[in-house]
């Protein structure tokens, strides 16, 4: 693989391939030493021109259990902040030697163009664009459900007829994105709850059903119910009232876990806005996946740089 | 003695086939077997002559942005893509909002000689929508502006439109509108529509563009007063548009040639150069404005010419600016994608491109017919001609091309401005003999 930049372009193959990775990763995560050594000596960057603690510390995680060298670039406070450009940016890394860029940024569709630009040869791997796509999430959230339904036979499996519903604020999510396209790349069936103004206006071609209501969701006795953290902005810009009213209809409040099946995943891509989106009865019960969730984080992103590092360049 | 031409045996727009001789400042004789006496001949043999083309919505970029394109750049430009006069949008700095600022423009495109630079004045300061700029000093100044916009911003102020309409029937000026809702285009970066969604890119509903043009439409019709639109983009404008027209209201719209020929999905690499405003948009749309420009719906082709530096392109698609140079590629876009399929023949090109565009803005000595009499502005181009668009085929100072690595038929092969060619053999003349021809054609 020359780059990870969408779970769009992934064939159920090359999905299935790094989350069995993956599960070999996590399976070294159970030693007592973590440590591989299998990119010794390359180097990852990780660029991030928007603030998120858990991506980057999960990444650095990721690449140093590789053995890779981490050089952590931060948009805040340095020069990227004054106004330099990707392009710039860009093509320090490729003058220090960066093998692998993990990009964050807040313009979708940054890491096509990184990848595609010329300016530095390196492996780029989304780790979120915008409101377009975050892909290891989405591999993260694949890799969880897998491993909660098939256990300990998940490899070489997909995620056939598993139906998962994902709730809240689908038109700025890169998270809802990425899991659309590879959910239902995996066979699972995708339904999209949320209120008509935080959907995108058409969503024809997308391979997912869509509805208003949680409640009618919640009855359908999904096999997963992911929860999207709602941005309290988002009321000042008129897409729902106020956040009382996005609660009791949207959020997954202790009365709509009740209706859950016993054996119902419930999903969360973090930080929780508890009480808001999600009760903490939910989010803290045995059923939830969160803290799973934040732990293959690292197993998958390791799939990903190992993938990214270890193919042939130039394909 | 300023040179004499004589093009011998063009294809005039009605299919005759004819020599025409340019001399003494007009189109002295126009005929077969002409004599060449005295002139310089060009062979114009299997080209087709038309008007010198009008664009009516250009960015020169000076004063203010001159890394961008200058009126020198820009005119070579224009006359590159056959282009004799343009209309030159107020967005620079300072803003075209004073009768100083337009004389400028007016005399520096007098000066560099490469077209007829009619600068168009800002309705409102410092295009920022809250009071009239002097629309009347601008009418009365020597660049005698008619048409008014403050293109890039929308005059959304429902109240100063109505006030800019009326104000400008004192000197029949016309305003010249870029119908974009602000509120409802907040951040947005593209079409909105299927496409926008999936690329997670804010969304550019069509409704903005069309909602504007309907208030603006029953403004024009209360007041009675001219209405241009600017890039007209969606089939919602068109059918808007139409309805206004059979209703009587004097309203005129123009196309952009990108939108004629280009469709959103070229937005899927987030290559930044086919970001614009207004934005790329559906298929259906583009057969939409096709069909209404062959109709008359919409009037005229306007290029939207809208120059950038590289850095501005080059970079991820929400920090990259909206625009296309257009003027050099205009007459080959148009040829593919309404005469080639027979939507258009040559004598609505010279309609669209030449005589209303000179109509609306009402500038003398252009958009007349090829005849005895008329103003010397001529473009001869090749029709069999076909080229891959790339670098060297754009005479500005930028390279923001939508078409580069894409191949477009037809060539423009000689233009005649003053009666004296800016480009002969497919180049543009270089500028001192060019500024000198312009001071001779003046004398």
């Amino acid at each position: 693989m020359r780059h990870l930049l969408s779970t769009r372009d992934l064939s159920r193959d090359e999905a299935i391939e790094l989350l069995d990775i993956a599960e070999d990763m996590a399976d070294v995560q159970l030693r007592e030493v973590k440590k591989l050594p299998t990119l010794r000596g390359r180097t990852v960057v990780n660029l991030f021109f928007e603030d998120s603690t858990r991506t980057k510390v999960s990444f650095e995680a990721a690449a140093k259990r590789l053995s890779a060298d981490v050089i952590s670039f931060s948009a805040k406070g340095s020069s990227v902040s004054k106004g330099e450009s990707l392009k710039d940016t860009a093509q320090t890394l490729a003058a220090i030697g960066a093998d692998a860029v993990v990009i964050r940024h807040g313009s979708s569709g940054a890491p096509l163009v990184l990848a595609q630009s010329g300016w530095i040869d390196a492996g780029v791997l989304n780790a979120g664009d915008g409101t377009h796509e975050h892909p290891t999430q989405a591999l993260l959230d694949a890799f969880t459900l897998r491993r909660r339904i098939h256990g300990s036979a998940s490899r070489g499996r997909g995620l056939d007829g598993v139906r998962v519903t994902i709730v809240g604020d689908i038109l700025h999510s890169r998270v809802a994105r990425s899991n659309v396209w590879l959910l239902s790349t995996l066979g699972a069936e995708v339904n999209l709850v949320a209120p008509p103004t935080l959907l995108p206006v058409d969503l024809a071609n997308w391979p997912v059903s869509v509805g208003y209501d949680l409640d009618d969701a919640i009855d359908a006795q999904p096999d997963a119910v992911m929860m999207l953290r709602i941005q309290l902005e988002r009321m000042h810009a008129a897409f729902f009232p106020n956040s009382r009213e996005y609660s009791r209809a949207w959020g997954l409040d202790d009365e709509r876990f009740a209706r859950l099946r016993a054996d119902s995943i419930v999903m969360h891509p973090g930080p929780m806005n508890r009480g808001l989106e999600i009760s903490s009865r939910a989010a803290d019960s045995p059923q939830s996946s969160v803290l799973e969730q934040v732990a293959n984080g690292v197993s998958v992103r390791m799939a990903a740089l190992y993938l990214l590092l270890s193919g042939e360049k130039g394909e | 003695m300023a040179e004499s031409y004589l093009i011998r045996g063009a294809s005039l727009a009605d299919g005759t086939t004819s020599d025409i001789l340019l001399d003494g400042g007009i189109i002295a004789e126009v005929g077969t077997g002409l004599s060449a006496a005295g002139a310089r001949v060009v062979d114009a043999d299997g080209l087709i002559a038309l008007p010198g083309l009008v664009d009516l919505h250009t960015h020169l970029r000076e004063p203010g942005y001159e890394q961008s394109e200058t009126i020198l750049t820009g005119t070579r430009a224009a006359a590159a893509g056959g282009f004799t006069a343009v209309f030159a949008m107020a967005n620079t700095a300072p803003v075209a909002d004073t009768a100083g600022v337009v004389e400028q423009e007016l005399a520096l495109g007098d000066a560099a000689g490469y077209a007829t630079v009619q600068p168009i004045g800002a309705v409102t300061v410092g295009l920022q929508g809250e009071r009239l700029a002097e629309l009347g000093a601008m009418a009365r100044s020597r660049a005698n502006v008619r048409v008014f916009s403050d293109d890039g911003f929308c005059v959304s102020d429902a109240l100063l439109m109505r006030r800019a309409l009326e104000y400008v029937k004192a000197f029949d000026g016309v305003i010249a509108q870029h119908a974009q809702d602000p509120r409802l285009t907040q951040g947005a970066q593209m079409n909105e529509g299927a496409l926008s969604g999936e690329l997670g890119l804010a969304g550019w509903p069509a409704v903005a563009e069309e909602a504007i043009i309907a208030r603006d439409v029953l403004l024009a019709e209360h007041v009675g007063s001219r209405l241009h639109i600017c890039h007209v983009s969606t089939a919602g404008s068109v059918d808007v548009i139409r309805w206004a027209k059979a209703r009587g209201i004097q309203v005129t719209a123009e196309v952009t040639p990108h939108h004629l020929l280009l469709t959103e999905d070229l937005i899927s690499g987030y290559d930044a150069r086919f970001k614009v405003n207004p934005p790329l948009r559906r298929r259906e749309d583009v057969e939409a404005v096709r069909a209404a420009l062959a109709d008359g719906t919409i009037d005229i082709v306007a290029t939207d010419h809208a120059p950038h530096p590289s850095e501005s392109k080059e970079c991820e698609w929400d920090a990259a600016a909206n625009g296309m140079v257009g003027l050099e590629s205009a007459l080959s876009v148009v040829h593919a994608s309404v005469v080639e399929n027979g939507l258009l023949d040559w004598t609505d090109v010279s309609r669209v491109l030449s005589q209303t565009p000179a109509r609306i803005g009402r500038i003398r000595g252009h958009g007349e017919a090829i005849a005895v009499g008329a103003a010397p502005e001529i473009v001869l181009y090749d029709p069999s001609a076909s080229r891959s668009w790339g670098t060297a085929d754009l005479a500005g100072r930028s390279v923001n091309s939508p078409y580069l690595g894409r191949t477009l038929p037809g060539r423009v092969v000689a233009t005649f401005h003053h009666g004296y060619a800016t480009v002969l053999d497919g180049a543009v003349l270089e500028t001192a003999e060019i500024a000198a021809a312009a001071r001779e054609a003046r004398a």
